[in-house]
């Protein structure tokens, strides 16, 4: 299934990417499994997602838990915490 | 009602006369102007760069819009919101309520900004006075602002 992945601010800078379309093998069903699986795709993922915890995610431009299912999903983001205003 | 996130510069005066031209329902109007401050914990910063997410900052500022007209009796709204590089004193963000009354313009103002500081896709990079780029951390006290709106109900 390709699925469109996108970086901003920090996690932009680490993974060295804006945007990047990729193929999930099977077994990738959740936020949380394709953090796992893009963390073996290299030393600069493995960078970028060292701090797991602290890394935000949204589908289709939305805000999701890690635990959200990639079923569906066109668009699938990660960033730092926000902080505009 | 409406939502902006642009580069440029926004005149405070010219955006309220657009958003309540022609009514005289409005009997309070608040803005909340967040500008670019010169130390930010304890640093000196030349400038800042905003980076956002296009399309999902518009859509956030939207719902976040949305639900503070679905509290308050908010007869007009407006959120702009620039990105791109500022420097010490530029505008950074506008809110703007007009109601019948102060308290739910007040209110809905506070909310607004305390929803979107938590929500809306925005990343602010730091310049320091010693040449070097931070990217500035979420501050605990702006979950604490957002939270606290979810108590009151």
């Amino acid at each position: 299934m390709p699925l469109k992945i996108r970086y901003f601010a920090w996690v932009r800078e680490k993974t060295g990417k804006a945007e990047e379309v990729l193929d999930l093998p099977a077994g990738v069903g959740t936020v949380a499994e394709l953090v796992t699986w893009l963390k073996g795709l290299g030393p600069e993922y493995a960078e970028a997602f060292a701090r797991a915890d602290v890394i935000r995610a949204a589908i289709d431009q939305a805000h999701v838990k890690p635990g959200a299912s990639l079923a569906g999903a066109r668009e699938v983001a990660f960033f730092p915490p926000v902080t505009g205003g | 009602m409406g939502v902006r996130v642009q580069r440029e510069d926004f005149d405070i005066g010219t955006e309220v006369r657009h958003l309540t031209a022609g009514r005289v329902d409005v009997g309070a109007i608040v803005t909340f102007t967040g500008t670019v401050r010169v130390g930010n914990e304890g640093r000196d910063i030349l400038g800042m760069t905003l980076e956002h997410y296009p399309g999902m900052t518009e859509g956030e500022l939207a719902r976040v819009e949305a639900e503070a007209a679905s509290r308050w009796p908010l007869q007009a709204s407006l959120i702009v919101h620039r990105y791109g590089a500022l420097k010490p004193g530029d505008n950074i963000v506008l809110v703007v309520t007009a109601s019948a009354h102060r308290e739910a313009a007040f209110a809905a103002a506070e909310f607004l900004m305390d929803y979107l500081k938590t929500s809306a896709p925005f990343w602010k990079k730091e310049l320091g006075a010693d040449g070097k780029e931070h990217w500035v951390e979420a501050r605990q006290s702006d979950g604490a602002a957002a939270e606290r709106w979810k108590k009151a109900d």
